[in-house]
């Protein structure tokens, strides 16, 4: 291997070494999210006019009173950035949790039974799949209310069809396998051999996949609240705040660039992170 | 052949029920729509005249059916301004359409030979920044990415326009903006295939005959790693439409996206059922072509 070859491999990562680098960040925006409360500087929701659209501290007229400045109201944007973290992290592990449940017992359902089951379940998912989600989540949420449930209801399906299909795949290759045709002989019921020998099995391919669903999840929510159908606002989320500081791009660009940044750095942890589960967990994948 | 196109056509249809069907749910599900469509404020009289024009005084299994049939019909029903449905989404349809294939070629363009140099050049600098790419790009939401390149290209620089305008160069943003997305799965696709596809017996029968590592790569590699990036194109074009709900609205695109947004805002809804129901058909219908020409350039799906 070049020697170019092998510090851009260790500056990467594709190797099986804990990805410091994603997971310090991702600790620092969960602690600054989870810990809003008491680290923020300012109240997220505080308005003063006589204080809107300060620079950022490195510019000129800036001050760490207001690190990354403030918004057209005078609200405090790293502030605001805490908060909105904790509505995106919030909305993301429900999703995650709620469609993860559903969605791990279908696939599980659907690989070990296979037959009618099996092609019913995954109609159903394909159909799923198949519909744009940004567009029927904006259509719902319209309908049903700009709440917390409303989202985290109409995004949960896309997660289980997304988690039904994979876990699908590997229950069925695993039901054929001697271990399974064992532990049916020695009597043990459906049930127990799909919790106890075939859901263990699926469990990396659980986690690799709800890990990089968190990802799209941020990404989707961010847009619906972009588009003005996330949570309701005044609560300061990042998709919010970056359509707030649309018409000021030209010239206070700071508005929509750190809350993009928070969304980017985020979202990239958490796929990097999953890249790498993928590889430890499933090293036949290593190099795809 | 016939088969496997009957089958997959009737999946198709399946698809296209379903979705009406959801949609059909979907803006029934609050128990009354002309609430939605009107004020809290509206008196009540005006609310069941509304209700009556729209059919909502029917009873549940009668309004679908009307629905429905209209659907067959082609029929999305009128507009609140008057116009029927179908003919405002016709007329934005180019707009999106035309954008979408703008970013479907900006993704092949960055992401094909980003995919080819890692797999030629595995485990290199080359793969690793390609990698890194990949990574990034599914980390960055269209719409600030579309808003960043705006402030970029267009306050600082000045090179690209803000916003929608006839000529050819305010087409390069928005479709980078959508089509960054999925530079990453198209570069990881069209690696993974080519490193299968070097490690055949042919290649290296290629490679043996003493053919230069170029036309190796070229000729032989690329013809076959080239077919599952096909498939993925239908996907990517479908997810372009979904991207272009947001990117629309920064650029103020004339299409169906910046329609639908604005029929939200508009509380226009049924141009907003109308839009999901053409955007799912429209995603429906590339799929169904991508399959049956993948079938046909593979015999083993057909008989599958």
């Amino acid at each position: 291997m070049h020697a170019a070859a092998v510090r851009a491999r260790s500056l990467i990562g594709s190797t099986r070494r804990l990805p410091i680098v994603p997971l310090l960040i991702l600790a620092l925006l969960v602690i600054g999210a989870v810990f809003a409360d008491v680290l923020a500087p300012h109240e997220p929701l505080q308005v003063e006019l006589t204080n809107a659209l300060q620079p950022p501290f490195y510019h000129e007229g800036g001050s760490l009173e207001h690190p990354l400045g403030t918004d057209e109201l005078g609200r405090d944007i790293l502030s605001r950035l805490m908060h909105g973290g904790r509505v995106s992290l919030l909305l993301a592990l429900s999703v995650i949790v709620l469609g993860g449940v559903v969605g791990v017992a279908l696939g599980l359902i659907s690989g070990y039974a296979g037959g009618l089951t099996d092609s019913i379940i995954q109609r159903a998912v394909e159909a799923v799949l198949s519909l744009p989600t940004i567009m029927v989540a904006l259509v719902f949420v319209f309908v049903m209310g700009q709440t917390y449930a409303s989202i985290i209801l109409i995004l949960s399906p896309f997660v289980a069809a997304e988690l039904a299909r994979m876990v699908r795949g590997e229950a069925l290759s695993i039901r054929r396998t001697n271990y399974v045709a064992l532990a049916r002989v020695a009597g043990a019921s459906h049930l127990r051999v799909i919790v106890h020998h075939i859901l263990p099995n699926v469990a990396g391919t659980i986690i690799v996949v709800a890990t990089l669903q968190v990802g799209a999840l941020i990404l989707v929510e961010a847009s619906l609240s972009f588009l003005g159908v996330g949570v309701p606002p005044p609560t300061p989320a990042w998709g919010l705040m970056i359509d707030g500081g649309r018409e000021y791009v030209a010239t206070k660009y700071w508005l929509s660039l750190f809350p993009g940044l928070a969304i980017v750095l985020t979202v990239l942890s958490i796929n990097w992170i999953g890249d790498w589960l993928r590889n430890v967990l499933d090293p036949k994948q290593q190099m795809l | 052949m016939g088969r496997y196109l009957a089958s997959r056509l009737l999946q198709a249809l399946l698809g296209l029920i379903f979705i009406s069907t959801l949609v059909f749910f979907l803006v029934r599900l609050t128990g009354d729509p002309a609430r939605i469509l009107m004020s809290d404020f509206a008196p009540l009289e005006l609310r069941e005249q509304l209700a009556e024009r729209l059919g909502l005084d029917r009873p549940l299994y009668e309004q679908y059916f009307s629905y429905m049939s209209g659907l067959v019909r082609l029929d999305l029903g009128d507009s609140f301004n008057g116009q029927p449905v179908l003919d405002i989404l016709l007329a934005r349809l180019p707009a999106t359409a035309s954008l979408a294939l703008a970013a479907l070629v900006v993704a092949i363009i960055l992401g094909l030979p980003l995919g080819i140099l890692s797999a030629v050049y595995r485990g290199s600098a080359i793969d690793m920044f390609s990698r890194s790419v990949a990574l990034f790009g599914q980390s960055v939401p269209a719409f600030w990415l579309a808003i960043m390149l705006v402030l970029i290209f267009s306050v600082i620089l000045r090179i690209f326009p803000v916003a929608f305008g006839t000529g050819p160069e305010s087409y390069v943003l928005p479709s980078i903006a959508i089509g960054w997305a999925a530079v990453a799965g198209i570069a990881r696709l069209v690696r993974s295939s080519m490193l299968d596809v070097l490690d055949s017996d042919y290649v290296r029968m290629a490679r043996a005959k003493g053919l230069p590592p170029h036309v190796v790569v070229v000729k032989h590699a690329f013809r076959s790693a080239i077919i599952p990036v096909l498939t993925f194109s239908g996907l990517v074009i479908g997810s372009f439409l979904n991207g272009s709900v947001v990117v629309e609205t920064v650029f103020a695109w004339p299409g169906l996206g910046k329609l639908t947004m604005d029929a939200v805002n508009g509380r226009d809804f049924p141009v907003v059922q109308g839009a999901v129901i053409m955007i799912a058909v429209f995603f429906i219908t590339i799929n169904l072509i991508v399959d049956l020409l993948y079938a046909y350039l593979d015999p083993r799906i057909r008989y599958g």
